[in-house]
This record gives structure tokens, sequence and C-alpha cells, in this order.
């Protein structure tokens, strides 16, 4: 993962793997409005965010694991108990 | 088994730092060998329908996602109930056997490694039963 400044979480505005027009649009334009994009058997939603790895700030971008499995796993918040 | 995991929550990532150097590197040698990522405002756990906005939190959901980036399976739960991991694993075993063989076996309920997978096929239907017997559906006692 390239060293980058740290940027804010947002979804890229499509599935993982499909272009999502040039760099300018999608800055000027808001990612869609999705509803329920989550469907087995459909491609995930792609994101970025900021992160924490190995005692450095990262930069993730779904996108960048194609080709691996993965576990993505939500949780309410750091320092809660289960 | 070849996966990345990921983490992520609506805390910013030098809470994470935080909560990984001060109590997590205590319960795991070395820290967390993971990303943990930050969604700030549950933009992402909105579009992946775990963020709760009265909350302000996101539940505690689990997506595999295979190398071509489909979503394979997910499970969320409500946040006092721990995951289980081993049901995890099995699922990433049972949808990575699926993958190598290229949808010419299937896992049948309660499948873990060892045990016989079903060969889908006009031969197979209405023989499931003589394939399949529902003691399969649990572990051995």
């Amino acid at each position: 993962m390239a060293e980058e400044a740290a940027g804010c979480a947002r979804p890229i505005g499509g599935p993982v793997g499909e272009e999502t027009g040039s760099s300018v649009d999608s800055k000027l334009k808001k990612p869609p409005e999705v509803h329920a994009m989550i469907k087995v058997g459909r491609k995930a939603p792609d994101f970025a965010a900021p992160g924490y790895h190995k005692g450095e700030f990262i930069n993730v971008k779904l996108s960048d694991y194609l080709g691996k499995w993965i576990v993505l796993c939500f949780y309410p918040g750091d320092f809660t108990f289960v | 088994m070849g996966v990345e995991v990921l983490s992520i929550s609506i805390d910013s990532m030098f809470t994470h730092k935080m909560w990984n150097d001060h109590e997590l590197a205590k319960m795991v040698k070395g820290g967390v060998p993971f990303p943990m990522l930050s969604d700030a405002g549950g933009k992402i756990g909105t579009i992946y329908g775990v963020y709760d906005e009265e909350a302000g939190v996101e539940a505690r959901g689990r997506f595999l996602i295979d190398p071509d980036g489909i979503v394979q399976g997910y499970e969320v739960l409500t946040p006092p109930i721990g995951r289980n991991v081993n049901e995890t694993i099995r699922q990433i075993q049972a949808l990575q056997l699926i993958r190598e063989k290229e949808g010419t076996e299937a896992t049948p309920s309660g499948w873990k490694p060892g045990k016989a997978t079903l060969k889908p096929g006009i031969d197979l239907v209405g023989n499931v039963w003589k394939e399949w017997k529902t003691d399969q559906a649990f572990d051995e006692k």
C-alpha cells in the first residue's frame, strides 16, 4: 500500500473492479444513492478507508485486494467488550 | 488458507492505534496482524447495510468476498453477540473447495473438511437421500 495522506472513509460508488468514470468525474459527482447493495453472488461495493496496521497509518481500497479471499469484519467499536 | 482480514468500525485510526497498542497487543503477541480501518460517519457501513444511524455504530457484520470481488456470504449480529470464528473458517474452506472444483461439487448441510460432498447432476435428482443422511447435518458426537 503506497504511503499517502490519510483520506476519508468513502464508498467508491460502484462494485470492486469496475470503472466508475474518470477521477475528475468522481470528484465532482457524489456516489449514487445506494440501498441494499449487498447480495450474495454479486460484486462487493468498493470503498477506500484510512486505517492502522502494524505501527503505520495506511489507506486501503477494497479493490486492491482483488485476487484474494477477504473477510471484512464490521464491529461496534474499539474498547467494547465482546 | 490465503485469506486477508480487514476490520472496520467508526473509530478513528488513532483510536485503533491506541486500542491495538494498549489492549489488543496484550491478547495477541505483536498486535493485530490485519489492517484496522476507520469508517468515521458510517458511509461504508451504510452501503453494507450494517450502520445503525440512531446508535451511530456498526453492527457485527462479516462479509466473505472471493478473489473476483463477489460477496459469497455474510452474517450480521447485534453488538452483544460474539462471532464464531470456526464457522467462518468452515465457510471459507467450503467456498474454496467449490471454487477449486469449479462448481462440480457442492457442500451439503453440516459439511466440513473430510466429510462427503455432493456432485450435482441429473443422476442426483431425487437421489440425495441415498447420498446424504440427516445425521450428517450435525457434528459427530
